[in-house]
C-alpha cells in the first residue's frame, strides 16, 4: 500500500481511522460538517498532533527528512490566508521550493501547472486582486507544481482540502480530470469534496466520514445509496443513476 | 520599476547623503577636503580631519546601520505576522527600550558607563531584550510560537511598559523629564567609534541573518503550514527571525534612541516598487533605510544649526508625504 494510516487518533475530532490508499488510486473523503474530513487530512500531513500511524511508501510520514517530505507530499488546506500582493505566478513558482531543479525546468512546470489550472492568462496578476475561484486554482496550481514531474520524487501524494468549493462546474471538471491524470502517473489522491455526487464520479472509492469515525466505505456505487448518505448525513435524497456514466447521482433538495 | 534601477538609484542616494553628512555642518568641509581626510596620508588640513574622522564619519555610519537594521527588520516582521502593519515596536522592542532607558535616566544617574556606553544605552538594551524575551514565553507553549498571541502580547507588554515609563515620567525631576523625551524622539548625536563597533558587530550577523531567510519569509506569507509542507523549518525559523530582529533593534534602540517610522514605511516604499518577493524587498529596505536616516539625520543638522533636531522627528517629516504621495499615485499596491 501507499498510504497506510492505522489508528489515526485526535482527541476530541477523530477515533481509530484505519484506512489503505494504493499508488495511483483517488480516494474521496465525504461527510457532513465537523466529521473530521480535514482533520484526518491535517492528522495525515502532520499539522496537528494524533496519534496512530501514517505510513507513506513504507516508512512514517513523520520520520521522512522535511526537504524529501516537501518533494513527495503536497497538500492544499481548507483556507489560505496569503494577503500580500505576490503576483500568481510568484506564488505557484513558491512550490518549487523544496526542488533544485532549476529556473529553467522551474518556469515550465509553473507555466504546465497554470495551463492545467486554466490560469495562464493570470499569471502576472497580483493574487489580492484575483476572484475567489480563480485564486483556489491559483493555489491548485501551487500544490500540482510541487509534485508535478515524478522524476522529482520517489512516490508522490497529494492531500486537497475542498479543492473545488469555489470553482464554477466547467472548472470543477477541469480540476478533477487533472487529478485523474496525475493518479495515473502514479501519484496517490487523497481529497475531501461536499459535492457527493462529483466525488463518485471521480473517486476510484469513497469514505465516509461521521462523527470522527469512519462509517462507511468502498466503491462510490456501494457507498453512495440512499440508506447510507440517510445514516451519515441525516439527510433524505435520492440517487439515480448517471444516464451516460452509470455513476451515482444525489438528488436532495 | 526595475529592481536594479531602484538599487543603482537607491546607491546614489546613499553616496550623496554620505558625502553631504561628512562635509555639511557647523563647519563646512569642500568634498575634495572630505576625500582628502579619510585618507590621512595625503592630509593636509588638520581640524578638518578631525571633524570628518572622529564626528562626523562615526555619526554617518552609525545613522546608515540603524537605519538599515530598522528598515530590514520591519520587513521581515511585516512578512513574519503575514501584517503590513507590523514592525519591530510591536513585539515589544521599543516600549521596553523606552523603560529601561527611563529607568536608567531617573535611576541611574550615579552609575557610570562602561565601554562608551552609557547607562541609558545598556538600560535601554535590557529593557528590549527582556520586553521580547516576555513576549516571546507568554507566546511559546510546547516549542509552538503562536504569531498571534504573540502580536497581542506584544501589545499588552507594550502598554505596561509605557504605562510604566508615564509613572517614571510622573515621578521625574524636569530635567530627568526633557532627557527622557529627548531620548524617546532617538539621536544620533552621540555617535562615537566605539559605538560604531558596537553596531557593526550586531549588525553584519543581523543583516545577513535577515537576508538569508528571505525565501522562507515568502513561503512564510502562504501560511505556516503551507511552509512547513514546503520543507521549512518553520518553529526554527519563526526563534531566529525573532532573536535577529530583537538583537539589531534593541542595539540600535540603545544606541539612537527610538526612531519612528523607518522601520513600518520603508519595507512599503520598497514593496510598492518592487512587489512583495523578500529576495527584493529585504535588500531593498536595508539601503533605503540607511538612505532616509543618514538624509534625515543632514537635514536634523542643519535645519536649526547650530542647534539640532532629533533625527526621530525628521525621518517621519521626510518620509511621511512621500509615503503618501506613492500610496496615491499606486491603484495596484493590492494590500
Amino acid at each position: 500500500m501507499s498510504l497506510s494510516l492505522r489508528d489515526i487518533s485526535v482527541p476530541g475530532r477523530l477515533h481509530d481511522v484505519t484506512l489503505d490508499v494504493a499508488a495511483g488510486e483517488r480516494l474521496g473523503l465525504i461527510g457532513p460538517n465537523g466529521a473530521g474530513k480535514s482533520t484526518l487530512i491535517r492528522a495525515i500531513i502532520g499539522d496537528i498532533a494524533a496519534t496512530g500511524h501514517v505510513v507513506f511508501d513504507g516508512q512514517r510520514l513523520a520520520a521522512w527528512p522535511r526537504a524529501r517530505r516537501a518533494r513527495s507530499v503536497a497538500c492544499l488546506a481548507q483556507q489560505q490566508t496569503l494577503a500580500f500582493p505576490l503576483s500568481a505566478r510568484e506564488v505557484i513558482a513558491l512550490a518549487r521550493a523544496p526542488h533544485a531543479t532549476g529556473r529553467t525546468v522551474d518556469d515550465q512546470i509553473v507555466a504546465a501547472a497554470a495551463h492545467a489550472m486554466d490560469i495562464s492568462h493570470l499569471l502576472t496578476r497580483a493574487y489580492t486582486r484575483l476572484s475567489g475561484g480563480e485564486r483556489q486554482r491559483v493555489q491548485l496550481a501551487r500544490v500540482l507544481a510541487q509534485i508535478w514531474r515524478a522524476e522529482d520524487a520517489g512516490a508522490r501524494l497529494l492531500l486537497l482540502d475542498e479543492p473545488v468549493a469555489a470553482l464554477d462546474i466547467a472548472h470543477q471538471s477541469r480540476v478533477m480530470t487533472t487529478l485523474a491524470g496525475l493518479a495515473e502517473q502514479g501519484v496517490t489522491v487523497v481529497f475531501v469534496l461536499h459535492d457527493v455526487s462529483l466525488a463518485a464520479a471521480h473517486a476510484d472509492r469513497l469514505v465516509a466520514l461521521r462523527d470522527g469515525r469512519l462509517a462507511t466505505a468502498g466503491p462510490p456505487d456501494e457507498v453512495v445509496t440512499e440508506a447510507n448518505l440517510a445514516h451519515v448525513f441525516a439527510a433524505a435524497t435520492r440517487v439515480i443513476a448517471h444516464p451516460d456514466t452509470g455513476h451515482p447521482v444525489v438528488l436532495h433538495g | 520599476m526595475k529592481p536594479g534601477l531602484l538599487f543603482a538609484s537607491l546607491s546614489a542616494a546613499l553616496i550623496a547623503s554620505f558625502i553631504a553628512e561628512l562635509a555639511l555642518g557647523p563647519v563646512a568641509i569642500a568634498p575634495g577636503q572630505v576625500l582628502a581626510a579619510l585618507w590621512p596620508a595625503r592630509d593636509t588640513n588638520g581640524s578638518a580631519q578631525v571633524i570628518v574622522t572622529a564626528i562626523r564619519l562615526p555619526r554617518a555610519v552609525l545613522a546608515m546601520l540603524v537605519g538599515a537594521i530598522l528598515a530590514v527588520s520591519g520587513a521581515a516582521m511585516q512578512g513574519l505576522f503575514r501584517n503590513p502593519l507590523a514592525d519591530p515596536s510591536l513585539i515589544g522592542v521599543t516600549a521596553g527600550a523606552s523603560l529601561g532607558a527611563s529607568l536608567a535616566i531617573v535611576f541611574g544617574g550615579a552609575l557610570a558607563g562602561m565601554a562608551g556606553l552609557t547607562v541609558v544605552s545598556i538600560g535601554a538594551f535590557l529593557g528590549a531584550a527582556g520586553a521580547v524575551l516576555l513576549v516571546y514565553t507568554l507566546a511559546t507553549r510546547e516549542l509552538v510560537t503562536s504569531v498571534t498571541t504573540m502580536l497581542l502580547a506584544g501589545i499588552a507588554i507594550g502598554a505596561l511598559a509605557g504605562a510604566a515609563t508615564a509613572l517614571l515620567e510622573f515621578v521625574a525631576t524636569n530635567e530627568m523629564l526633557r532627557r527622557i523625551s529627548l531620548w524617546q524622539m532617538g539621536g544620533l548625536d552621540g555617535a562615537t567609534w566605539t559605538r560604531v563597533a558596537v553596531l557593526v558587530v550586531v549588525a553584519l550577523p543581523v543583516v545577513a541573518g535577515l537576508l538569508a531567510l528571505a525565501p522562507a519569509l515568502n513561503a512564510l506569507l502562504l501560511g505556516e503550514s503551507e511552509a512547513r509542507h514546503l520543507g521549512f523549518a518553520v518553529d526554527a525559523i519563526k526563534t531566529a527571525l525573532i532573536g535577529l530582529v530583537a538583537l539589531g533593534v534593541g542595539v540600535s534602540v540603545a544606541l539612537a534612541g527610538a526612531i519612528a517610522f523607518v522601520g513600518l514605511v520603508v519595507p512599503h516604499i520598497v514593496r510598492l516598487t518592487l512587489g512583495p518577493d523578500h529576495r527584493l524587498v529585504l535588500p531593498g529596505a536595508a539601503l533605503a533605510g540607511a538612505v532616509l536616516l543618514l538624509a534625515a539625520d543632514v537635514a536634523a543638522r542643519l535645519v536649526v544649526a547650530p542647534a539640532e533636531l532629533p533625527v526621530g522627528l525628521l525621518t517621519a517629516l521626510v518620509g511621511a508625504p512621500f509615503f503618501i504621495l506613492l500610496l496615491r499615485g499606486s491603484r495596484d499596491y493590492a494590500l
